[in-house]
């Protein structure tokens, strides 16, 4: 049963991929994206993997998705056809990435991997006691790094995307 | 792990979506399809780290650990870009990489 789910949510991965790569509409090209990523939190869910399921589905699918949704009605009109590279190109692309495939195919599957055969369940306080522990194999130095890292792209953004102040057209309105 | 699927056929599946999202960095013209094919890319690799976590060592969570990190690094250069390609469009009224010769202010 679960090997024919996998299968179903692998196919709904890659040719929602594909048409995200290829759509020559930019707000379908966002939608297709948000399926692949609603298919990936579906293997983390397969492989028994909660939490990080539930983070994939709000971080991505809540927030990166409505935030390029926004960007892309700001900047486009939704009629407008993008321009894409020439056929010539875009075969020679396509080649090489099918050349990378299957190198790394090849590689894959001569690889002896020893795959252990025991079936644990991660819960959710298990992994924050990894990310909070500051022993032998915490995370804690990283995890106050990230909160750094997010409070400097967060002001960064509203900083950038705030742009010059805009100067009053004409003085007898202030 | 997912019962009767081999670590061969998931680490095929992350390999397709890779070069999908390297074939799309390649061959678009726009700012945010190049964002879009990045977000492939990161999704890519998240997925990886976590299958080789559940599949070659089911009792450590380092794997699971890393994702979250890649994840929450993502969302950061997500709002950054975005940030960036408004400002740029306020002052060059264009996404397109042609179009972008300076990152002047």
């Amino acid at each position: 049963m679960e090997r024919y789910i996998f299968y179903m949510v692998a196919l709904i991965m890659i040719v929602s991929a594909i048409a995200s790569v290829s759509s020559r509409k930019m707000l379908r090209s966002v939608i297709y994206l948000l399926f692949v990523l609603v298919s990936i939190a579906g293997i983390f869910f397969l492989i028994d993997y909660n939490f990080l399921a539930a983070v994939q589905l709000t971080v991505y699918a809540g927030g990166i998705i409505v935030l390029m949704i926004f960007s892309v009605l700001l900047v486009h009109h939704i009629e407008m056809r993008l321009e894409v590279a020439k056929v010539s190109k875009r075969i020679l692309t396509a080649i090489a990435c099918i050349i990378g495939i299957g190198v790394f195919v090849t590689t894959i599957y001569s690889y002896d991997f020893k795959v252990e055969g025991i079936a644990t369940t991660t819960t959710t306080e298990d992994i924050g006691i990894g990310l909070l522990s500051f022993g032998e194999g915490g995370f804690i130095l990283p995890f106050e790094v990230i909160s750094v890292i997010l409070l400097a792209a967060m002001i960064g953004a509203i900083v950038i995307a705030k742009g010059k102040r805009l100067e009053p057209n004409n003085d007898e309105t202030l | 792990m997912i019962e009767g699927i081999s670590i061969y056929e998931i680490l095929t599946l992350t390999s397709i979506l890779f070069f999908i999202g390297v074939y799309g960095f390649i061959t678009r013209k726009n700012l945010i399809s190049i964002l879009i094919s990045v977000e492939l890319i990161l999704n890519a690799s998240v997925v990886n780290f976590v299958v080789i976590n559940k599949y070659l060592y089911p009792d450590m969570l380092q794997g699971v650990f890393f994702s979250i990190f890649i994840i929450a690094v993502a969302a950061a250069e997500t709002a950054l870009a975005i940030s960036i390609i408004i400002n740029l469009y306020r002052q060059i009224s264009s996404v397109e990489v042609k179009d972008i010769e300076t990152m002047k202010y």
